[in-house]
């Protein structure tokens, strides 16, 4: 191209080292993707990837009792146990059950809020609840967390509230620990559901009507499938966090405790790595499913 | 569809029903700041500026402020690299693999952050003989930061027209000039609102940061959770999250007005 | 799945065992024993609870460290911990020149080789610390001493005075008679509170043989764990930070319950606890400072080994954080004149109730020799499984 352009007359370009490059690169598309890829793919690959499986890989291994060192010897135990320990078991099902719970408490408070943003607020009101959305980000989660163990302790102002009305606070138990996550991880879901009814063009609406469709069939058939993608990449936000956590619920949860706490101590307390990494499969693994199941909807491209 | 007015009421009361949720305890946090008693009486007995006095004069915090500092922008620069690197080449070019790059990105966000951690921790320990420091905590910060970068670049990418960059190179611009004149400027937003959350992600991390971070290191976060265990300093800590919050207002306002002015 | 992609997972499980394989294979090497102090060296890292060392940086006015930064030209960097177990993964890292630990960590510590012994006649301060402090199991191994105090205290039964009628003065209140506070009761969380159990029962059942609640074997492990389960259904929370123990307590969601002289001491006014130690004596800790087998820094730990134990940093330490000191010295240094009263420090009979925190290990730790004891892996299983 460049010789077409010399050849009309155009005033050639001196060759610097990066207009070599740059000629180098067009002429091989090919090396261009390559270029573009290699840095990140290998510190993916490298730092992460590789992390993983190799995490993966010391769940087969075991403790040495004597010295606690990690032992290399293929051994199925830890993960065996995984689905015969009634402790795994019945701590598994509670943190996906709380994980679920938050999840989709998470979606209902954030689908009107995201609707009345993108739809129904002026420029003006929109900005600002925006902000108000992002701000609570800045305070520190275990900040937020502490702040309800305060609001939700019997003499706080969760009790103030609820006593006149003959209610009591749910205190620190399974419904504290919730409760208190879904509200941690709710501005990571209103964000994409927000985003995702902005791509929402009004006048499509407005067609879905003049056609005859009430206002729930719209919701129903136009804007839930054009949304669904957002509403998957919120809920990969809040139930991940949620699997994973182990300070919340130590906070606000009661003697009680969740798959995050077991890889914890397992990795403090018992200096049992192999059984840390074998619990670590489960939220893995649950992930994993998820992520396989939702990914022809094109969530992954709206977190 | 036609939004009626009782819709509109009931959205706008659900609205308002949930910013009242997310702020109530953010507002015990402020009350807290000026709270006599350090517990958790409602209401509280009295008022005093001391938890203020105290975090200004803590040296603790205010390093502990810098280091989360240092690390989220250490951490978010590296991500915007990554993240634009990889958003360029997932837009631009079909090529075997590709979903599998596309979903080793957001891995590290999928996966709860005690899984990331544990990763790392025994990466870099167990198997690369690394001592935990600085660098450990920043390189695995920008690996879940890359995320959000990478999505708002590509969902900006997708949007932009490529034949100006054709144009561009048509007219005889290089590789490194049609990117710094043309695609630089249509993605700028992407980049700073990628960046910001990349940062704000990277500030309140604690979980990966407790597996990753080297001994001397004590980002805010941790300093929180230290004095929680410290006599009689719990307080301080609200005042810390007020100050942030509060401090936080600048960037997001200017980040909104960005974002509005590139949908004009 | 193809060939290509098979043998590329392949390559990567291989390249991923051996690389682990390496890493977990070396192993360290006990150090030896010191003759004589050399030249300071600059600098000192240290690991301990949090307000072990602190150097004015959260509060201008309590700082011991700088002092002895001063003195002897060790700068010195802190790093707190939450828990024994952080401590101990932290201190593996092999970051830290000495580290101040509780006895549920320091045997871990030395059978690790993770410490040294120390030669005690380097320290000039550690001849005026109380006997009952020396020589005990978790500080001493094969009568060579790997620690020097730091500080003591007991594990205290803390009590709602308007709730829990009558006082009580037995441990029953938060196992046998737990369900009449059904939800109010706390205990701390971490798998060495099973010794608490085993301590009521070595009073209540003697039948099960127990003689040192650190040293249980299987039968006996089990009897507690049954205990504590059924404790579990009465328990409103487990504390394991001090904030939470005393907001709990503030607010009346806890009411009876294990705790520290300190939490007791910070509780305000309003509050209306009391805490005692109960007939059948209590757990307690009695944490030790000890220098890392492959410290680069040893003089400087030494010195602060020394600095530490002496009365005026002693007492600055032991007064912030809230135990008793190890010298009677250190008593006339405290800010609060009634400081080693209100501790019982030096008060040996008081002191000889307490059974400091020691690591559970499979040599029993009473002297049986016909039986293996549980040790610490399964203490922490136990735990896990008693709060279900």
């Amino acid at each position: 191209m460049k010789n077409e352009l010399s050849a009309a007359g155009v005033t050639a370009i001196a060759v610097t080292p990066a207009r070599r490059v740059s000629s180098f690169f067009y002429k091989y598309p090919k090396n261009r993707l390559r270029a573009l890829i290699a840095l990140p793919a290998l510190w993916l690959g490298l730092v992460y990837v590789a992390a993983l499986l190799m995490l993966l890989v010391t769940a087969f291994w075991t403790v040495d009792e004597f010295t606690g060192n990690t032992r290399v010897a293929l051994n199925f135990d830890n993960v065996i146990s995984l689905f015969t320990d009634p402790l795994y078991t019945t701590v598994t099902l509670r943190t996906i059950g709380i994980a679920l719970g938050v999840t989709i408490a998470d979606i209902t408070l954030a689908l009107p809020i995201a609707f009345f943003m993108s739809k129904v607020a002026g420029p003006k009101l929109k900005t600002i609840i925006a902000i108000s959305i992002l701000l609570p980000l800045w305070a520190s989660y275990l900040v937020k967390a502490y702040a309800w163990r305060s609001v939700l302790s019997d003499k706080g102002i969760l009790q103030w509230l609820l006593a006149p009305l003959g209610l009591n606070t749910p205190g620190y138990s399974l419904w504290g620990a919730a409760i208190t996550l879904g509200y941690i991880w709710l501005p990571y879901v209103i964000l994409p559901i927000y985003g995702g009814l902005e791509k929402v063009p009004g006048n499509l609406l407005e067609a879905s009507s003049d056609l005859g469709a009430k206002t729930f069939t719209t919701l129903r058939r136009v804007i839930f499938p054009m949304i669904l993608p957002s509403i998957i990449a919120g809920s990969i936000f809040a139930f991940s966090l949620t699997l994973g956590d182990y300070i919340t619920i130590s906070i606000v949860g009661g003697p009680n405790q969740m798959l995050g706490n077991l890889i914890y101590s397992n990795v403090g307390t018992a200096n049992n790595l192999p059984m840390a990494a074998a619990l670590a499969l489960v939220p893995i693994a649950i992930m994993f499913a998820y992520l396989a199941s939702v990914k022809r909807t094109g969530a992954l491209d709206n977190l | 569809m036609r939004i009626s007015n009782s819709a509109k009421i009931f959205l706008g009361t659900a609205t308002g029903g949930v910013l009242a949720i997310i702020y109530l305890p953010l507002f015990i946090v402020l009350i807290n700041s000026f709270n006599k008693s350090m517990n958790m009486y409602w209401p509280p007995p009295g008022f005093t500026f001391d938890w203020w006095a105290k975090a200004f004069g803590s040296g603790g915090l205010l390093a502990a402020l810098g280091t989360s500092v240092l690390i989220a922008i250490c951490s978010s620069s590296i991500a915007l690299v990554l993240g634009t690197l990889l958003a360029l080449a997932l837009s631009r070019y079909k090529f075997f693999g590709k979903q599998a790059v596309g979903l080793m990105v957001i891995l590290p966000i999928a996966l709860p952050g005690i899984v990331t951690g544990l990763a790392l921790n025994n990466a870099f320990r167990t198997v690369l003989g690394l001592q935990l420091s600085m660098a450990t905590a920043i390189i695995a910060h920008a690996t879940f930061c890359v995320v959000t970068v990478y999505n708002n670049v590509l969902a900006r990418l997708s949007r932009t027209n490529r034949n100006l960059e054709d144009a561009s190179a048509d007219l005889g611009a290089g590789l490194f000039t049609t990117f710094r004149l043309v695609t630089l400027p249509q993605i700028g937003s992407a980049l700073i609102a990628g960046g910001l959350l990349a940062f704000a992600l990277s500030f309140d991390e604690i979980i990966v940061t407790t597996f990753t971070a080297g001994s001397g290191v004590e980002t805010l976060p941790i300093w929180i959770l230290n004095n929680m265990f410290r006599p009689g300093k719990a307080p301080v800590v609200d005042v810390v999250a007020v100050t942030t919050v509060l401090i936080s207002i600048v960037p997001l306002y200017f980040a909104q007005r960005l974002a509005k002015e590139d949908s004009k | 799945m193809n060939l290509k992609k098979s043998t590329g997972l392949l390559i990567a499980i291989a390249v991923s065992l051996t690389l682990t394989g390496c890493a977990a294979g070396t192993s360290n090497s006990a150090g030896t024993m010191l003759d004589k102090l050399g030249k300071s060296e600059t600098s000192l890292t240290l690991l301990g609870w949090p307000g072990y060392a602190e150097d004015g940086s959260n509060d201008p006015k309590v700082d011991w460290v700088t002092p002895f930064e001063k003195d002897t030209g060790c700068q010195v960097t802190f790093k707190p911990y939450g828990t024994s177990d952080e401590a101990l993964s932290l201190f593996k890292t092999g970051q830290y020149d000495a580290i101040a630990a509780s006895g549920d960590a320091t045997l871990r510590l030395v059978a690790g080789g993770y410490v040294q012994p120390l030669n005690t006649s380097l320290i000039p301060s550690y001849s005026k610390v109380y006997d009952f402090l020396k020589n005990r199991a978790w500080n001493t191994v094969d009568s060579k001493t790997y620690g020097v105090p730091h500080g003591y205290g007991a594990n205290l039964l803390m009590y709602n005075t308007k709730v829990v009628k009558p006082a009580p003065t037995s441990w029953s209140v938060v196992f046998d008679g737990a369900s009449a506070y059904k939800g109010k009761v706390t205990a701390y969380d971490s798998p060495i509170y099973i010794a608490d159990a085993a301590l009521y029962l070595m009073k209540h059942n003697p039948d099960l043989g127990i003689t040192n609640p650190y040293a249980l074997d299987a039968t006996q492990l089990a009897a507690a764990v049954t205990l504590l389960k059924a404790q579990r259904a009465n328990v409103g929370e487990y504390w394991s930070d001090y904030l939470k123990s005393i907001q709990s307590f503030e607010t009346g969601n806890s009411v009876v319950g294990t705790t520290w002289q300190v939490i007791k001491n910070s509780m305000s006014t309003k509050a209306t606890v009391d805490a005692v130690l109960p007939s059948e004596g209590a757990t307690g800790w009695s944490d030790s400072w000890m220098i890392s087998s492959t410290s680069k820094h040893v003089n400087c730990a030494y010195k602060w080994l020394d600095y530490i134990d002496s009365p005026k940093a002693n007492a600055a330490a032991t007064e912030y954080f809230g135990e008793a000191p190890v010298t009677s010295d250190a008593c006339q240094y405290a800010s609060d004149k009634n400081f080693c009263a209100t501790y019982h420090a030096g008060d040996a009979a008081y002191a000889a109730k307490i059974w400091y925190w020691t690591t559970p290990i499979s040599a029993c730790l009473d002297g049986r020799k016909d039986v293996k004891c549980t040790d610490y892996s399964a203490w922490t299983k136990a735990w896990q499984e008693i709060k279900g």
